[in-house]
């Protein structure tokens, strides 16, 4: 019937057809048209600066800050050489590969640690009853989004030379006097522990909040023991928590500022103030940009790894 | 391994229990002493009787908030961070929520994934470089352009980084939504923005008051961009207290820490209490 009607018109089909990309293509307008002033602050206030230090780190450093309008690669030289003051020859200097190397170790150390401490809470969070999850889930979101200048600094308090742990294990006996914590490697992975956890413990609960339990009871029908079960069944099955957990840690506690900053008391640099420091007192501001685009990069390939690993989109925290 | 013994009744429901693993149980309980010790420590000592930060002393008391806020200069880093925080909340939930709608709605469209790859591209960046490109770029509009927006160099910057956190939780809600209610109010001859209003826009109330909730909290405890970025009275609460612990310190500090942990504490809670009423009705 409709058929009919329809072949009477001018070409009706052609017609309806046009109608409707016509009205795709007014969506299509519409829906850029909102996502426009998104893209346009984040372009110009956010893009167009990552610009500026690709373009910065290829020019001169000005004597108090800023840059100086001629082409050098000093910045990226300057990175693993160091020119002679006298005769202008380049000495290979491993200072700063040292903090890259220090700063990898830091990250990779503080995501084990966050997995060894992480999986446990988040597999025991995902086995509470489900009307108690969201509470579970909102005691580790709390310090999640808790100031992390205020927390850092609470740990510095607690472990200071006269602080309340060193008072509390003088006064128990312990100790005679203070250990010191503070400003060492030590204190530097505390902190990032301290820091990422959470960034550990709520993926790896998404991910255990919707395993199959019983996966696991056939495990145990099978024989398995519960190592056994928790090693072949429990952890294949968390996998794409675990890589998401490791990725989430990881990368923020590479390019770690605040932590080392106040827990690392300028002895023991990370990548982060190395770049910080670079537009404060050590003044180079095309080396803090050559700085921050390896640091880039490496995040870059992090996360490259990452979606080679899932195999999917990336996950986002929050 | 008393604690976890102790614990396996809750989670045992018969003779063998499937979920139950050795020692979990313990190192929850370490997790959340790692992560709550410290903040409750900020907390107590923040009533010390003494002027000793970890040493207790005298009898409890708000000695330390009133100290805290007869700081003028506390005062005005608090004015300093609301002026800046307000801005960034409302411009950033704004314009996420226009983006979140504009990339949920309709029939994928070709840069749909751009657009989305853009709008989370500050949670890529490390902030340390976010802030050092931030400077650089504000610096270079001051020298050559002769543009400087004083405070609005913040303002502008905490907008970046807000955008993302406040686009999240509007787009989940909207992928939770159905579009068929939008279709049949455009069925009854509501214009697209009768149907905005009167359908979408209520039903989105509880995204868009979680992205305000996470937009609000990033942009009021950012440390390191502002730092980086802040020009000369521009000092915000975290600057305030980093300045702070280069002096001698007081329990002041711990009040003023108590202050600014209080409020983002009271904005998850509240967006955790949000979401949960919202969950419960429809379901």
């Amino acid at each position: 019937m409709a058929e009919t009607t329809f072949s009477a018109g001018l070409l009706p089909d052609d017609n309806a057809e046009h109608v409707a990309r016509a009205a795709e293509q007014a969506s299509v307008r519409t829906r850029w048209a909102l996502s426009l002033p998104s893209l346009l602050i984040i372009g110009i206030f956010g893009i167009v600066p990552l610009l500026v230090i690709v373009v910065y780190s290829f020019l001169g450093a000005a004597a108090y800050g800023g840059v100086e309008w001629r082409f050098s690669t000093d910045a990226y030289v300057g990175f693993l050489f160091q020119k002679d003051i006298f005769d202008d020859t380049l000495h290979f200097a491993p200072d700063y590969l040292q903090i890259y190397l220090r700063s990898f170790l830091f990250a990779l150390g503080t995501t084990a640690i966050c997995l060894l401490l992480g999986f446990p809470t988040a597999y025991f969070m995902a086995t509470r009853p489900p009307a108690q999850r969201n509470y579970w889930v909102l005691l580790i979101t709390i310090p999640f989004w808790s100031n992390l200048l205020v927390r850092t600094l609470a740990v510095m308090l607690i472990i200071r030379d006269e602080g309340l742990l060193n008072d509390g294990l003088i006064w128990a006996g312990a100790i005679q006097k203070p250990v010191i914590m503070l400003y060492t490697n030590f204190s530097i992975v505390l902190g990032l522990f301290y820091s990422y956890l959470p960034f550990m413990i709520l993926p790896l609960y998404a991910s255990l909040e919707k395993m199959d339990f019983r996966l696991v009871e056939a495990g145990f029908d099978l024989y398995a023991t519960r190592g056994k079960v928790l090693r072949r069944i429990i952890m294949p099955l968390a996998l794409p928590g675990i890589v998401a957990g490791c990725m989430l840690v990881f990368i923020p506690a590479l390019g770690a500022y605040v932590t080392p900053l106040i827990l690392g008391g300028g002895t023991h640099l990370m990548i982060g103030d190395l770049i910080g420091q670079q537009f404060g007192s050590g003044r180079n501001w095309p080396f803090g940009c050559a700085q921050a685009l390896i640091l880039m990069a490496f995040v870059l390939v992090t996360l490259t790894l990452y979606v080679r690993l899932s195999g999917g989109k990336v996950q986002q925290h929050g | 391994m008393a604690d976890a013994t102790t614990e396996v009744p809750l989670v045992r429901t018969g003779a063998f229990d499937l979920k139950w693993q050795p020692g979990f149980g313990v190192a929850t309980m370490v997790c959340l002493v790692l992560l709550y010790a410290p903040m409750i420590v900020l907390f107590v000592f923040s009533f010390n009787g003494s002027d000793s930060i970890t040493r207790w002393g005298g009898l409890p008391n708000w000695h330390w908030y009133t100290e805290a806020f007869a700081d003028q200069e506390f005062r005005s880093a608090a004015m300093n961070t609301i002026k800046i925080t307000v801005v960034a909340t409302i411009i950033s939930t704004l314009v996420a929520t226009a983006a979140a709608i504009g990339t949920t709605r309709g029939r994928r469209f070709a840069g749909q994934g751009a657009i989305y790859t853009v709008v989370n591209l500050p949670l890529m960046v490390p902030e340390i470089i976010t802030a050092i490109a931030t400077l650089s770029f504000f610096s270079l509009l001051a020298q050559y352009a002769g543009i400087n927006f004083g405070i609005g160099n913040l303002m502008l910057a905490h907008t970046v980084f807000c955008i993302p956190f406040a686009y999240m939780p509007i787009r989940a809600r909207l992928e939770g939504m159905d579009e068929r209610l939008e279709q049949a109010a455009a069925d009854l001859y509501a214009t697209p923005w009768q149907a905005f209003k009167r359908v979408t826009l209520p039903l989105l109330v509880p995204g868009i008051s979680a992205g305000t909730a996470l937009a609000f909290i990033v942009s009021f405890d950012d440390f390191t961009i502002t730092q980086l970025v802040a020009g000369p009275g521009q000092t915000t609460l975290p600057l305030y207290i980093w300045a702070k612990t280069r002096r001698p310190l007081t329990p002041e500090l711990n009040a003023m820490c108590t202050i600014l942990l209080a409020i983002s504490i009271l904005f998850v809670v509240g967006s955790f209490l949000i979401a949960n009423r919202r969950r419960s009705k429809t379901e």
